[in-house]
């Protein structure tokens, strides 16, 4: 049992942080970049992709270069440290996973390949207007005739959806169950929008839009879309740990420097305390984030899920907790845009409400209580 | 990154759980297992098993009956310990003064003291509070004042907890009122069967007998029973108060608590309201338990990690949450708190009560949750 990164992991995180710094030296530069669509900086997603960052999770075989969980959790919380609007979750961990987890070999050797390489970005639309997390694809319904598909209906929100390529898209399959399709962006519908902490969505519409199947066509996926989705939560995790220690470093050293009364703000204790309460709350959410990414190299789905919602829950409840102390122990300047504090709170919310909330865990975790006695850290 | 424990570490552990479920009395265990109060003499007994086997304190140096292991093997320990139902090693002798007299004490009180303690032949009591020395330690005025060889001791000491068991107890005593109240404390042991001292009760809001104030007047005390330096007792406090890195949350007890609790809901487990409860107090025991994990499995140089405070603050939390919902499961059976043994409410529900008033002093005592605060703000934050 280890809870330490070793040398690579640790140079990873340096090798990432240090390329963002280039891009995100602070605030203002995010704000600049998400100004104008498409709301990320394709130079740097280039350089992401030079660095062998964006094809992490892909085999060597799919032109990618097979790293582990704790690498992608690494790089992760490293864009949550400074709110890159990068749709690296979107992009890569999700649809590339679910391109990686059902599609046939030559499939995945041509996209993987391209996405590592970030020649393409993709985008998954799993979710339909007013749907809630896993709650099914009835949204999008797909149709054969002879072996032609055809994918109808309305997606949204389609995180990363109105840049991307190709769109990797879960539809109901006329036989029961849910497929994988792929479809190219240009050949839909799609409306962009700027979602609260400015990264961007779109509502996207199928028309009787060709669309080829990935993986066997007709055969029920939903098992692995259902992995990668919790996979994906496990992710957005650490991307949300990486928003949360920020914010508590900028808490802390603001309480250290701002005066009112004639004192420094860390003279008061009623303050003090609460930013005590949220470095507790990220310490927590920081062992089960650590937790949750190594139950996935575990590689049992149903371990996976158990961990997507425990890790949910807790970085929900933590995202809550330091996201609204830091506005507040901020004062004003939290409630500003041009200041990185309040738009971490707005991300914080964006993921959870995007991968899934604190009822979701909870109402999932509570109707499985009676399935064991006790729930241990250690097998 | 790995999750699974080594080899040796899970062989560790399987080693632990065996010794634990087999060879203490099965009628000890059951008495913690369901929460009812151990006596004087099954505490001694389950002790004095652990010691024959090397097995109550094994963080002590070697030659003192400790064991080498790693932290995380003393967190092994720990856990199965609690999930066993096993009584803990008394924390005043185990945990408090054995440490202090194998790292300060002569090698004379070394042979005299560290043999008894381990095997519970001595009972220890802890004299540090007094009624107006809580949170602020170091106010504290109980008097020790040279008398050729030996000191002489008055004032009082308050909420001494099992005091009334004990035979010896060690002190923070004033020896020099004039300089900065942390530089004029020493540490004394002192007799119980001495001529002045006198244990008083104070009872409890769940109605036991838990602790007690002790009053010293002119208590002679040998010379030869002063630990480590004269007036270098605060470092002997901090030493004792804060090089705890194993243990400092109840984790295994409040997952058993937890679980206990579930077996006894019965059909409330039905109402999704409970459900949630129950669900959201286990996540955040696992979220607890993998913070106490990793500080354990940190480094091993003997510094506290600075996770320590998270864990007793939030250990603490959570014990007293736990007992909450028992007590709302409960409900109106917990009023027969001090019904006899023939009422017809189940037996856990009638403690339900009195665990969730005792357990509020789970985040007073071993420095209060507000210091714990101040810890973690001032140490790890730098505010
Ligand atoms: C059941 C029980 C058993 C005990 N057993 C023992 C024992 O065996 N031996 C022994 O020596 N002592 C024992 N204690 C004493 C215990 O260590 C003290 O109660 C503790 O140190 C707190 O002191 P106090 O009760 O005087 O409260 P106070 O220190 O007066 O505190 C009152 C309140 O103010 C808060 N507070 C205090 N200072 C600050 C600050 N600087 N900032 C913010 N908040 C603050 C506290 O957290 C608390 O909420 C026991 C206590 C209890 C309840």
């Amino acid at each position: 049992m280890d809870f330490t990164y070793d040398d690579e992991q640790q140079a990873l995180r340096e090798a990432v942080r240090g390329l963002l710094a280039t891009t995100y030296a602070d605030h203002e530069a995010r704000r600049r970049t998400v100004a104008d669509d498409p709301g990320f900086d394709e130079a740097l997603w280039g350089r992401l992709a030079d660095m062998g960052v964006l094809g992490l999770p892909f085999s060597e075989d799919d032109g990618g270069v097979g790293a582990g969980p704790v690498e992608i959790g690494v790089v992760c919380q490293e864009l949550g440290r400074v709110l890159a609007p990068e749709p690296y979750l979107a992009s890569v961990v999700h649809a590339g996973g679910l391109v990686a987890a059902v599609g046939t070999p030559e499939q995945k050797a041509d996209l993987l390949g391209r996405l590592s390489s970030g020649e393409i970005v993709l985008a998954a639309a799993d979710t339909s207007p007013g749907a809630r997390w896993s709650s099914g694809t009835d949204g999008v319904r797909a149709s054969v005739s002879g072996d032609a598909w055809t994918l109808d209906g309305v997606a949204d929100p389609v995180v990363g959806g109105a840049r991307a390529d190709h769109l990797v898209v879960t539809a109901a399959l006329p036989d029961g169950g849910t497929g994988v399709f792929l479809v190219a962006g240009d050949d839909v519908d799609r409306t962009g929008y700027v979602a609260a902490d400015l990264t961007r969505a779109a509502t996207v519409r199928l028309d009787g839009t060709a669309a080829t199947p990935l993986g066997e066509p007709g055969r029920d996926l939903a098992p692995s879309i259902a992995t990668i989705s919790d996979l994906t939560r496990i992710m957005g995790a650490n991307q949300a740990l990486g928003v949360m220690q920020s914010q508590v470093r900028a808490t802390t050293d603001y309480l250290k420097s701002r005066k009112q009364f004639g004192v420094t703000l860390n003279t008061f204790q009623a303050l003090t305390f609460r930013a005590a309460d949220m470095y507790v709350s990220l310490e927590l959410a920081q062992s089960m984030v650590d937790w949750a990414t190594m139950t996935i190299a575990g590689g049992d789905p149903g371990a996976v899920a158990d961990a997507a919602d425990r890790v949910g829950l807790t970085i929900s409840r933590a995202g809550r907790h330091i996201g609204q102390e830091a506005i507040q122990l901020h004062g004003g300047i939290g409630m500003t845009a041009e200041y990185a504090v309040g738009v971490g709170t707005a991300h914080l919310e964006v993921l959870d409400q995007w991968l899934g909330n604190r009822g979701h865990h909870l109402a999932r975790l509570a109707s499985r209580v009676d399935d064991h006695d006790l729930v241990d850290a250690l097998s | 990154m790995q999750l699974e424990l080594s080899p040796t570490d899970a062989e560790f552990r399987d080693r632990m759980r065996e010794f634990f479920t087999t060879k203490v009395p099965q009628q000890i265990r059951d008495t913690v297992l369901e929460g009812r109060h151990l006596t004087k003499d099954q505490i001694i007994e389950a002790q004095r098993t652990l010691n024959a086997e090397g097995l109550a304190v094994p963080h002590w140096p070697t030659e003192w009956g400790g064991q080498d292991w790693t932290d995380l093997q003393r967190h092994l320990w720990h856990e199965e310990m609690q999930r066993a139902g096993v009584p803990i090693p008394l924390a005043f002798n185990a945990s408090m003064i054995g440490p202090v007299i194998a790292h300060f004490g002569t090698q004379e009180q070394k042979e005299r003291f560290l043999p008894a303690t381990a095997n519970l032949d001595i009972w220890w009591s802890q004299g540090f509070s007094e009624p107006d020395a809580g949170s602020d330690l170091a106010s504290l005025r109980t008097a020790a004042v040279r008398d050729g060889d030996d000191w002489v001791v008055n004032g009082q000491k308050t909420w001494t907890t099992l005091g009334q068991h004990g035979d010896w107890i060690f002190t923070l005593v004033r020896t020099d009122p004039e300089v900065k109240k942390q530089a004029g404390i020493s540490m004394l042991l002192i007799d119980m069967t001495s001529p002045g001292v006198e244990v008083r009760p104070i009872e409890l809001i769940d109605g036991g007998h838990e602790v007690n104030e002790v009053w010293f007047s002119d208590v002679r005390v040998p010379g030869d029973l002063l630990v480590g330096e004269l007036n270098g007792g605060w470092t002997i406090a901090k030493f004792l108060l804060g090089n705890e890195r194993v243990g400092v949350a109840p984790v295994g007890a409040t997952k058993r608590a937890l679980s206990a609790l579930k077996a006894n809901a019965g059909d409330l487990l039905d109402d999704p309201l409970v459900r949630a409860r129950i669900a959201e107090l286990e996540n955040d025991l696992l979220a607890l338990e993998l913070t106490a994990l990793r500080v354990v499995a940190h480094s091993s140089d003997g510094a506290p990690h600075p996770a320590s405070s998270v864990l007793k603050l939030r250990g603490t939390e959570l014990q007293q949450a736990v007992s909450e919902l028992a007590l709302d499961l409960a409900g109106p059976a917990s009023l027969a708190a001090r019904a006899d043994d023939d009422s017809p409410q189940a037996g856990w529900a009638r403690r339900a009560a009195p665990t969730y008033l005792n357990l509020r002093k789970a985040s007073i005592y071993g420095g209060s949750n507000e210091i714990q605060r101040q810890i973690i703000s001032r140490t790890i934050l730098g505010l």
